[in-house]
């Protein structure tokens, strides 16, 4: 003020002082009054309230199905799903089940089962913390670990929630998980419930995995003390139950110590398949079982019976006991089908020969079907679960499903095989040929409206795709149209997770379901399927 | 009291609701707004919940939690305190290698990984668990029925391993399966059905519901089952834990709401988590916290955006495990018909112990099957077998067959764990032709409030519904955790002891869960043991009036507050 009063001598000081003092006042004023609100709020009143949960009508709770969806109606199998089955009234040859070992008809398992029902009854009724752990299921959990040559193993009581528990018990948020692109569905779902931050690589490509943990090395090297905290996994399939490929173990191992990243595999494929004994991948390749951080496989496989186990060392495995949310959480295994996987560990252990003739039949199915016109066989030679392809899809997933289930319902009609195929892998295409000319018209009608309005009535003439999907569909086709201006409402940020999020969708409704869809297929040449007899000859092979 | 023009409504829809509260005043909107209003002056030192004389109630709904005395409450915090410090000291010796570490190593050649645990995510672990950690896992080598026998087990190194000593502690009276019904059995029909289901069709299925592993078997259970909850129709899975987490993200997705009970189970939080849906708790069983969100979210839409709901899911649970509460599920389907919410009931514990027919909390309360859109269950519990189910419209089912996870992806469920399920479930209903399921759900009943009644005599503060047959009792400090457990089982009582982090910090607990099964005799012998115990360990810190009539301080729900 003063400055002011000295620059300013020549003017009226009355004029100033009048202003200085309105100005005091204001700065009092200003200090002494409420803060402002930044957002004026505009309360509601209570009518408006209830107009408002009046007038509000929630979706329905599930959208209509329509009745005569392929997959509504599953199909029926009288009798036991062994060898020989009855599906939907007609007798077939199990192609289908994941029974690799013919352990699901062997009568030694049923009597043990038998036996320990007489001891035990069914049920637990009770998690394995309050008076749900079995004497049984202490010697399972000892006879795996024993067969798998490891510390200590873990057992579940659900096969798929065993790596959905596993991977969530040691990766939290800000961790950073590597997974191959075509990894299972039970892992899709532990990776979800970890909440980490999610990498993709491409399905068994080295390269891409060495160049997402080198860019994952050049970020830590820019915070050393954050990287000191972020724990690393890789999670891999030993053999891939969609596209059955094997894992390169021996690299992922390298790989593992060259950039200090901690293994987890999921054997359900490979384990009681692969390996002079059985014992999965690790065996098949050699590789000490110790490098490998986690290992684990569903006993409902190969073992024929229900369930999961992990295992690995003590160190990892132990942990799970208190923060597995599916073994601490769910009541445990039924005695009873511990007890049958017991038996059938006993049956693996007595006999390995059971793994070289189910590696030859495989061998042997794989080659045969070679050279099929208008299927081509996909996957290693040793994958118990084949997977056909069609050569040429017809563009259409719908076509191609169409094709395969009248190629299947050709074999079952002929008696010769109840068998599974994948489509092309990839992602599906949610608009049919028809679908586009109804596009096509509608654009035609009224060349000047937006993509949300055009969206709009596609979606009326029945038709569900995005938005999105509606704009590359006209460009497809050559026109070019308007987008609505939107206030983009994410930060770059929030985009990049939205579209990691995004990835992990595709993957799940992308090559999983076609992999897994029930989708079947002629043999024209003849499978020679002994007739049932010894415990070798009912082997069933998965062919998928 | 409750004569007024609020109870009147409950039964009546929301739109007659609002023309009466504008007869009743002006603007009684502001205080009226609410189906439910509980007193708001209520004694602080008591919980009881009192709703015996409502329209929505047929019967007395008595529910306690006697608030933690304070003394008790310092006490225990002043216990893990002292733990706590105890175990920086210990680990500080282990760190300086005066103390021998048993706990297994980071192997060599991964020493310079990173660290796969933190730190102090094993400080609970190593220090306070590992103390008292003999009271969990032990193993049973019998039915699980009411007396069990356990293997004895001793431990050299103060709980870091257990070593059986071949002993077998024989007939302990077992206070700790959920065996409501008295349905886990080695002879009788169930175990005769299972072993001939054994015989016919093996023990695996090695395919999926989708593909080959659809066998009549299932197809039966599951007409069984739709029967069984008079619902439309119904699927089963063969976990019950699965069946929450792999169903709710079907059914919900990205801009819906979830409104959560915050005791639901970890399987309905997780299903809730992966579901990807907005998620919020209500307080337990607290129907105007509930209400609230549901006004809430109604007005004011999404967060951000404003955009209203695509819909709104409620996660409720029939009977809480660790509280022994029951859901206030009249109340819940009011509300939830007037907000037009969908409910989710979990009846992992109800189903086959509540209600006179065993139909659980539905039966129980005299309510419609159809007013709950999904009612899921577990078979493990009442029914003595594993896996969960899920019933309710032919829509919602036909499209869980597509669409729930489990179908495509999980094996499907063992035959023989079927076969038990579909004889003890027709045992309930009565359909083998004897009585035999109505007398458990009898015996069931009689003993649960006998169990109750007796313990709160005694002077013991138990949580929980009068009704319920899941009793809690409250223990508080960390060292009575291990003691009861352990003192317990020297009377040959078999019982749970739970603390955090499945409870409240303070909220130490044993629980009892009552069965068909047990005869008097055991409840007695029981319930001595109890009482000897107590008196050892002063657990008998209830200060109300022991043989009084709890009815005195009751109040009713629907209060109005236009006084």
């Amino acid at each position: 003020m003063n400055i002011d009063r000295e620059s300013s001598e020549s003017e009226a000081p009355a004029y100033h002082l009048i202003l200085e003092g309105i100005l005091i006042l204001w700065i009092i004023r200003l200090l002494f009054s409420k803060t402002y609100k930044l957002q004026e709020r505009s309360d509601l009143t209570e009518k408006e309230k209830e107009e408002l949960i009046e007038e509000w009508q929630p979706e329905p709770l599930v959208p209509l199905v329509s009745k005569d969806h392929p997959s509504l109606n599953y199909d029926v199998v009288t009798g036991p799903p062994s060898h020989k089955i009855i599906v939907n009234g007609k007798e077939c040859v199990n192609f289908a089940s994941f029974n690799f070992l013919g352990l699901l008809e062997s009568e030694r398992v049923k009597l043990k089962a038998l036996s320990s029902l007489k001891k035990y009854g069914v049920g637990t009724c009770g998690p394995r913390g309050f008076y749900g752990t079995f004497d049984v299921h202490l010697e399972l959990e000892e006879r795996l670990a024993k067969f798998m040559r490891t510390e200590e193993a873990i057992i579940y009581s659900y096969g798929f929630a065993t790596i959905a528990s596993a991977i969530p018990a040691y990766s939290k948020r800000g961790d950073i998980i590597f997974v191959d692109e075509a990894a299972c569905f039970s892992i899709q779902k532990g990776l979800q419930a970890s909440r980490s931050f999610i990498k993709y690589f491409k399905h068994n490509d080295m390269e891409d995995l060495e160049r997402l943990l080198k860019e994952q090395e050049i970020e830590d090297q820019k915070n050393p003390r954050k990287a000191k905290v972020i724990r690393r996994f890789i999670v891999i399939e030993g053999l891939y139950i969609n596209t059955a490929d094997l894992c390169p173990l021996p690299e992922l191992v390298k790989l593992k110590y060259k950039y200090k990243v901690r293994i987890f595999l999921e054997e359900s494929m490979s384990f009681g398949v692969l390996g002079e004994h059985g014992r999965g991948v690790t065996e098949h390749f050699g590789v000490n079982i110790d490098d490998i951080d986690l290992i684990s496989a569903n006993m409902e496989n190969a073992l024929a019976s229900i369930g999961g186990f992990c295992c690995g060392r003590s160190f990892v495995i132990d942990h799970q006991r208190l923060s597995g949310q599916g073994y601490c959480f769910s009541a445990s295994l039924p005695p009873m089908l511990a007890a049958a996987a017991i038996e059938a560990l006993n049956i693996m252990e007595e006999d390995p020969g059971l793994f070289r003739v189910l590696r030859d039949k495989c061998k042997h199915v794989h080659k045969a079907l070679q050279g099929t016109p208008g299927l081509k066989v996909v996957g290693e030679p040793l994958a118990p679960a084949l997977h056909l392809q069609l050569e040429n899809s017809s563009g259409s997933r719908t076509d191609d499903l169409k094709l395969l289930r009248a190629i299947v319902d050709y074999v079952r009609y002929n008696n010769r095989s109840e068998a599974k195929g994948r489509k092309r892998c990839g992602r599906k295409k949610c608009t049919s040929n028809r679908d586009n000319h109804t596009l096509k018209r509608i654009v035609k009608q009224n060349p000047f409206k937006n993509v949300g309005e055009i969206h709009k009535e596609w979606t009326v003439a029945g038709v569900s795709a995005s938005r999105t999907t509606t704009h590359r569909r006209m460009q497809d086709m050559g026109f070019s149209c308007r987008i609505p201006c939107v206030k983009p409402l994410l930060n770059n940020r929030q985009h990049q997770k939205r579209l990691a999020s995004k990835r992990t969708g595709l993957l799940l409704s992308g090559p999983k379901l076609c992999s897994l869809m029930k989708v079947n297929f002629a043999f024209p040449l003849e499978i020679r399927v002994p007739e049932s007899g010894g415990r070798e000859e009912r082997h069933t092979i998965h062919v998928a | 009291m409750t004569q007024n023009s609020a109870s009147k409504l409950i039964n009546g829809d929301a739109l007659h609701r609002t023309k009466q509260d504008k007869k009743a005043g002006g603007n009684g909107f502001v205080k009226n707004h609410c189906l439910f209003q509980q007193k708001r002056h209520r004694r602080p030192a008591e919980k009881s919940h009192h709703a015996s004389c409502t329209s929505l109630y047929k019967k007395p709904f008595v529910e306690s939690f006697e608030e933690t005395p304070l003394l008790v409450a310092v006490l225990t915090y002043m216990g893990y305190g002292i733990l706590t410090i105890f175990g920086y000291l210990r680990d500080f010796l282990r760190d300086w290698k005066f103390e021998k570490c048993h706990l297994a190593r980071e192997r060599e050649e991964q020493k310079d990984f990173v660290p796969l645990y933190q730190d102090f995510e094993n400080f609970y672990t190593r220090n306070l668990y590992m103390r008292i950690r003999d009271n969990w896992n032990r193993p049973i080598c019998s039915v699980p029925g009411a007396k069990m026998d356990l293997l004895e087990r001793v431990t050299p190194d103060y709980n870091w391993t257990f070593e059986h000593t071949g002993n077998v502690l024989k007939d302990v009276i077992n206070m700790g399966s959920y065996n409501y019904l008295g349905f886990a059995e080695n002879t009788g029909t169930c175990a005769d059905a299972a072993s001939e289901c054994t015989v016919k069709y093996g023990v695996g299925v090695s395919s999926t519901r989708q593909e080959i592993g659809n066998l009549d078997k299932h197809e039966e259970l599951e007409i069984l089952v739709a029967r069984f909850l008079g619902v439309e129709s119904s699927m089963a899975f063969g976990m019950g834990f699965a069946t929450n987490s792999m169903n709710i993200p079907a059914l919900t997705g990205k801009g819906c709401l979830i409104l959560s009970d915050e005791l639901n189970h970890a399987s309905l939080v997780l299903g809730a988590r992966l579901s990807g849906s907005t998620i919020r708790v209500f307080k337990h069983n607290n129907m105007q916290s509930l209400e609230k969100l549901l006004r809430d979210a109604i007005v004011h839409g999404q967060p951000r955006t404003h955009r209203p709901w695509k819909k709104i899911l409620i996660l409720v649970e029939g009977i809480y495990s660790m509280e022994g509460s029951i859901v206030r599920l009249p109340e819940v389907i009011a509300l939830k018909k007037k907000y037009k919410a969908y409910l989710y009931l979990d009846e992992a514990h109800s189903i086959g112990a509540l209600g006179p027919r065993g139909r659980g909390v539905v039966d129980y309360f005299g309510l419609d099957p159809s007013d709950v859109d999904i009612m899921m269950g577990t078979f493990t519990k009442s029914f003595g077998a594993a896996g969960g189910y899920i019933g309710g419209k032919k829509e919602l089912i036909d499209y869980l067959r597509l669409h729930s996870h489990s179908t495509v992806y999980a094996t499907s469920m063992s035959p023989p764990i079927i076969q038990q399920i579909i004889t003890s479930m027709k045992c309930i209903m009565g359909e083998d032709g004897s009585t035999l399921g109505q007398e458990r759900l009898c015996q069931l009943s009689e003993n649960t409030t006998y169990f109750r009644r007796r313990l709160h005599e005694m002077g013991f503060i138990i949580y929980g519904n009068n009704d319920s047959p899941v009793v809690p009792l409250m223990l508080y400090m960390p060292a009575k955790i291990g003691a009861f457990g352990r003192e317990m089982l020297k009377r040959n009582i078999g019982t749970v002891v739970v603390g955090f982090p499945a409870t409240p910090i303070i909220e130490s607990r044993a629980r009892f869960c009552v069965s068909a099964a047990h005869t008097r005799e055991m409840l007695d012998k029981a319930l001595n043991a109890i009482s000897e115990v107590g008196d050892l360990l002063q657990l008998k810190y209830s200060r109300k009036n022991r043989h009084g009539n709890e009815g005195s301080d009751s109040f009713s729900f629907l209060e109005s507050h236009q006084d």
